[in-house]
């Protein structure tokens, strides 16, 4: 019995010991977190835009590692399509942006617990994600396309050899497309761009499916690949998305973006980011200037 | 000598964001080890205990957390924290949170382990020389018990470091994201840049374990 009371005795004082080194040590790590935003205060899970020009700072959730869309360059500066439209949404609300890295798969995560503001990375609209976060109007054409080794080229999935896979990211337009419509191609999924990238250098896989701009931009810039299929699914849009139920910064955006089309501002940003990836070909095809789809 | 498209890495302030970025990873492995280890050791004693419902409750938790991959954990803590508690955290603590959670279960059943390992003629020859039972621990149970330890936990804050790089999908931006990151930007000036980058990445996390590795192993060597 002695040694038990001993135990006792050693497990309160580590105890005590404890909770006071691990607030010490928790606590740390909190202090320079980007978004370590209080949700709790107001109930809801998302900010209102008042409470955003009020804590004088936006959290936009935008990608780190999708050239030229949103990515950081070598002096840690995030830039990019959607980064341009991100720094001009700062602008106009007078705040500061604070950019969170996000992956395809965590983007819903993100908006559903409030932990970001607004999503602007490069985010799809698909009916499944409109019942999950609210999307504001368009501001990018899309589609899917298929991206293949010159070699090898991929132009149809209709004669899809049943021994070849196909690289997807997880959690994108891609994958669903390819589950629902081609169920019996082996899909090959990645978590993140980098990874899917190197998987199909490697050959590990026979293309890679992904937005159509996607491809096209990969095959221009690496030589050996060939977009074989250029446009595949429906016509999609690309828009900036908040968590469910935020009208308030919702109606903001639509009234932004509206606003924007009188100075052209996507064709600006385009120009400013994407026309050294895409060229100037596909300007008045991939932008959607003041939230009109043209027909 | 093959394009490794190691240029990248000198380019700007490509070299300081890695380091930094190995940093963020060494940081919250050595945070983590610092509070698990006595957390730890406090689980192994806890655990030791002859109370069914106290072992039943330890081991537990030390299956779940065995069992559950770190990534979901780190999903559960960082998003579910806030959909079910409303306490919005950052991803850092959230990445504390968990591999405390991870290395406080190794922990205790190493302890536990080196302090069944300990044979009952130490306990009964200390108590011949009319030990008392805190005199026993205090100067022949502890003692032992942490030699075998010692290198079992360094061996920890190696695996801790190495799975640092699951964070970056709860948005931290470690090592990894940082040699994502700068592939991406770079991919059509040094499309090679891949091979080149994460070879630097691989040597720098061999140069951050390694000695801890070797270390480890001398200790055992010095009192195993």
């Amino acid at each position: 019995m002695k040694k038990f009371k001993f135990i006792t005795a050693v497990t309160l004082a580590l105890t005590a010991a404890l909770s006071l080194a691990s607030c010490g040590g928790g606590n740390a790590p909190a202090t320079d977190g980007a978004d370590t935003s209080d949700t709790a205060s107001t109930g809801a899970v998302y900010r209102t835009i008042d409470e955003i020009k009020e804590s004088g700072e936006i959290n936009i959730g935008v990608f780190s590692d999708k050239h030229p869309f949103g990515y950081v360059d070598e002096n840690s500066e995030y830039q990019g399509y959607d980064v341009y439209f991100a720094k001009r949404i700062g602008e106009d609300l007078g705040v500061k942006v604070n950019f969170v890295s996000t992956e395809a798969a965590n983007r819903i995560e993100y908006l559903k617990t409030g932990k970001v503001d607004v999503v602007l990375a490069n985010f799809t609209v698909t009916p499944e994600r409109a019942e999950e976060v609210d999307f504001a109007l368009p501001y990018m054409n899309v589609s899917l396309g298929v991206v293949s080794p010159e070699s090898k080229p991929i132009t149809s999935l209709d004669e899809w050899n049943a021994d070849d896979e196909m690289i997807v990211i997880s959690g994108t337009t891609a994958e669903t497309y390819l589950t629902q419509n081609y169920p019996d191609i082996k899909l090959q999924k990645y978590d993140t761009y980098a990874n899917a990238k190197s998987a199909l250098e490697n050959g590990s896989a026979a293309a890679w499916a992904n937005d159509n701009t996607e491809v096209i931009a990969y095959s221009l810039s690496t030589t050996g690949y060939t977009v074989g299929i250029p446009t595949l699914g429906s016509k999609d849009t690309i828009a900036p998305a908040v968590s469910k139920g935020n009208e308030s910064v919702l109606g903001w955006l639509n009234d932004e973006i509206a606003a924007l089309g009188s100075e052209k501002f996507f064709h600006a940003d385009y120009e400013a980011t994407l026309a050294d990836t895409y060229g100037l070909d596909y300007e008045e095809e991939l932008v959607i200037e003041g939230g009109t789809v043209a027909e | 000598m093959p394009d490794l498209g190691l240029d990248v890495l000198f380019k700007g302030k490509n070299m300081i964001r890695l380091l930094g970025g190995l940093w963020v990873a060494v940081k919250i492995s050595l945070i983590s080890v610092a509070i698990s280890i006595p957390l730890g050791i406090l689980l192994g004693i806890i655990m030791t205990s002859k109370n069914p419902i106290i072992k039943a409750v330890t081991r537990v938790y030390l299956e779940f957390i065995r069992i559950m991959p770190q990534l979901v954990l780190l999903f559960i803590v960082f998003f579910g924290t806030t959909s079910a508690l409303g306490v919005n955290i950052s991803g850092e603590l959230a990445s504390v949170i968990v591999f405390t959670a991870w290395g406080t279960a190794e922990m205790g059943d190493l302890v536990r382990g080196a302090l069944i390992s300990i044979p009952k003629h130490q306990y009964e020859s200390a108590a011949a020389l009319t030990l008392t039972p805190s005199q026993t621990y205090l100067y022949v149970i502890i003692p032992q018990t942490v030699r075998r330890l010692i290198p079992l936990s360094i061996n920890l804050i190696t695996r801790m470091i190495k799975t640092t790089s699951l964070i970056l999908m709860i948005g931290v931006v470690e090592v990894l994201k940082v040699a994502q990151q700068i592939i991406e930007a770079n991919r059509m000036s040094s499309p090679n840049a891949a091979f080149g980058v994460y070879l630097t990445v691989l040597l720098m996390y061999f140069i951050i374990c390694w000695p801890i590795s070797m270390l480890a192993k001398r200790l055992e060597k010095k009192w195993g």
